[in-house]
């Protein structure tokens, strides 16, 4: 089981958790299996096609999924999944 | 003498204080340099007027408002920012005879506050549980309201990366041979943008890295992940690599920069030169580059550079360091 850690912003989908297990092989079956356990997360994730959410980011570990294989990028048990929302600089 | 004054005698003569914008020095960080072979530089973008690399910013958005009419004589500019460009803006402003307000959070160190007004800005606070967001938000509403600002907007306006493409990236390319990898911080994109796209034209093998802090993480006034911004600017695809840094690992490599190779940088640097140098152990050869964008004088008051890691780390859950 790798870990997901959950932003304040999402934590009141996940009951107040701000680290859940979740399963999967790949960074899409680790959110959508997050998404099935914890259903008010889905929509904040997820575009209607099923891509990732444009204003999210996801990090394996510390590095941006979208920098890597996207939803395909392989996880391992040890991985972390961390989910941010995007924010301004400057 | 002329072995220490290998580049220029001295940073130059300049008719402005706008003009003398730019033309920093790249400094060879040796202490940090993971292995032999692999050489780190840091662009010192803290020796602008201002102390922070948005002088180039500023001065490319309002000469460039200026030369396409976009800026009447005394027009109030206004535009959010988490500090620097503010300051940038508002001294370039104070020269140019603009009136200029600026849209910031509220849990920014003193020290930025001081310094807008210091060179004349008005300042509007946005809340600062919902960060640079919520600036972003309450300004473009402000602008939408009164059509008498102009608002450079940073986060789209493409005269922010092209003071990249023009400036820094061209001085890297003047001082080095080839740059195997270039670091910036990732803010409103125009370091990273402007910067990858002159240096990946000068060697497309050129890694392009992004550095960016954990703001998502300790921002707790967002209603959803809807609330997410992304600035126009940016361009995911030209990025090879994108790192996020904690607060915490940003200031012990602030402090580390400071007691081993002796700059005085501001926490964003931290968080970047740890990125830098991770890419610099990956490497088996090359230069790595990174890039300064502050001085540390504005986070003085945040005990960063004085107090141990364990007494900051309470602070370090809302402070706002970029």
């Amino acid at each position: 089981m790798s870990t997901v850690k959950i932003p304040p912003v999402l934590r009141s989908s996940t009951g107040g958790e701000k680290e859940v297990p979740a399963d999967g092989s790949n960074v899409g079956e680790v959110l959508r299996q997050l998404a099935t356990a914890h259903p008010d997360t889905e929509r904040q994730l997820f575009q209607e096609d099923g891509s990732l959410n444009r204003y999210v980011n996801v990090y394996l570990n510390d590095e941006d999924v979208r920098v890597l294989d996207g939803l395909d990028t392989p996880v391992k048990e040890s991985d972390t999944l961390v989910i941010l929302p995007a924010m301004a600089g400057g | 003498m002329d072995q220490f004054l290998q580049n220029r005698p001295c940073g130059g003569r300049y008719s402005d204080i706008i003009e003398a914008i730019g033309h920093t020095p790249l400094v060879e960080l040796k202490r940090l340099s993971p292995k032999p072979g692999v050489r780190i530089y840091a662009k010192l973008e803290s020796y602008n007027p201002t102390g922070s690399v948005k002088d180039r910013v500023a001065r490319s958005m309002i000469e460039d408002a200026e030369e396409r009419g976009l800026i009447r004589p005394g027009q109030t500019i206004l535009e959010p920012t988490s500090g620097n460009t503010g300051i940038s803006l508002a001294m370039i402003c104070s020269r140019k005879g603009y009136p200029i307000k600026v849209v910031m959070p509220d849990n920014v160190t003193e020290e930025r506050t001081q310094l807008l007004k210091m060179y004349g800005a008005e300042i509007v606070y946005s809340p600062g549980e919902q960060g640079s967001n919520g600036a972003v938000a309450m300004a473009l509403e402000m602008a939408a309201a009164d059509s008498s600002y102009y608002m450079p907007y940073q986060y789209g306006n493409e005269a922010n990366p092209r003071a990249h493409y023009e400036g820094t990236a061209v001085e890297i390319l003047d001082e080095l041979d080839e740059v195997t990898a270039f670091v910036g911080g990732l803010g409103t994109g125009g370091t990273l943008m402007g910067n990858g796209r002159r240096l990946k034209e000068a060697n497309p093998d050129t890694l392009l890295v992004a550095a960016e802090p954990m703001q998502g993480e300790l921002v707790q006034g967002l209603r959803s992940l809807e609330d997410g911004f992304i600035p126009p600017i940016i361009d995911l695809s030209l990025l090879d690599r994108k790192i996020f840094v904690s607060n915490r690992d940003a200031v012990v490599w602030t402090k580390k920069l400071l007691a081993e190779e002796g700059l005085f940088v501001g926490v964003s640097s931290g968080a970047i030169a740890r990125v830098a140098v991770r890419v610099a152990s990956e490497l088996d050869e090359g230069n790595v580059v990174f890039l300064v964008a502050d001085d540390g004088w504005k986070y003085l008051s945040s005990g960063v550079y004085t107090k141990p890691i364990e007494e900051l780390e309470e602070s370090l859950e809302t402070a706002s360091f970029w």
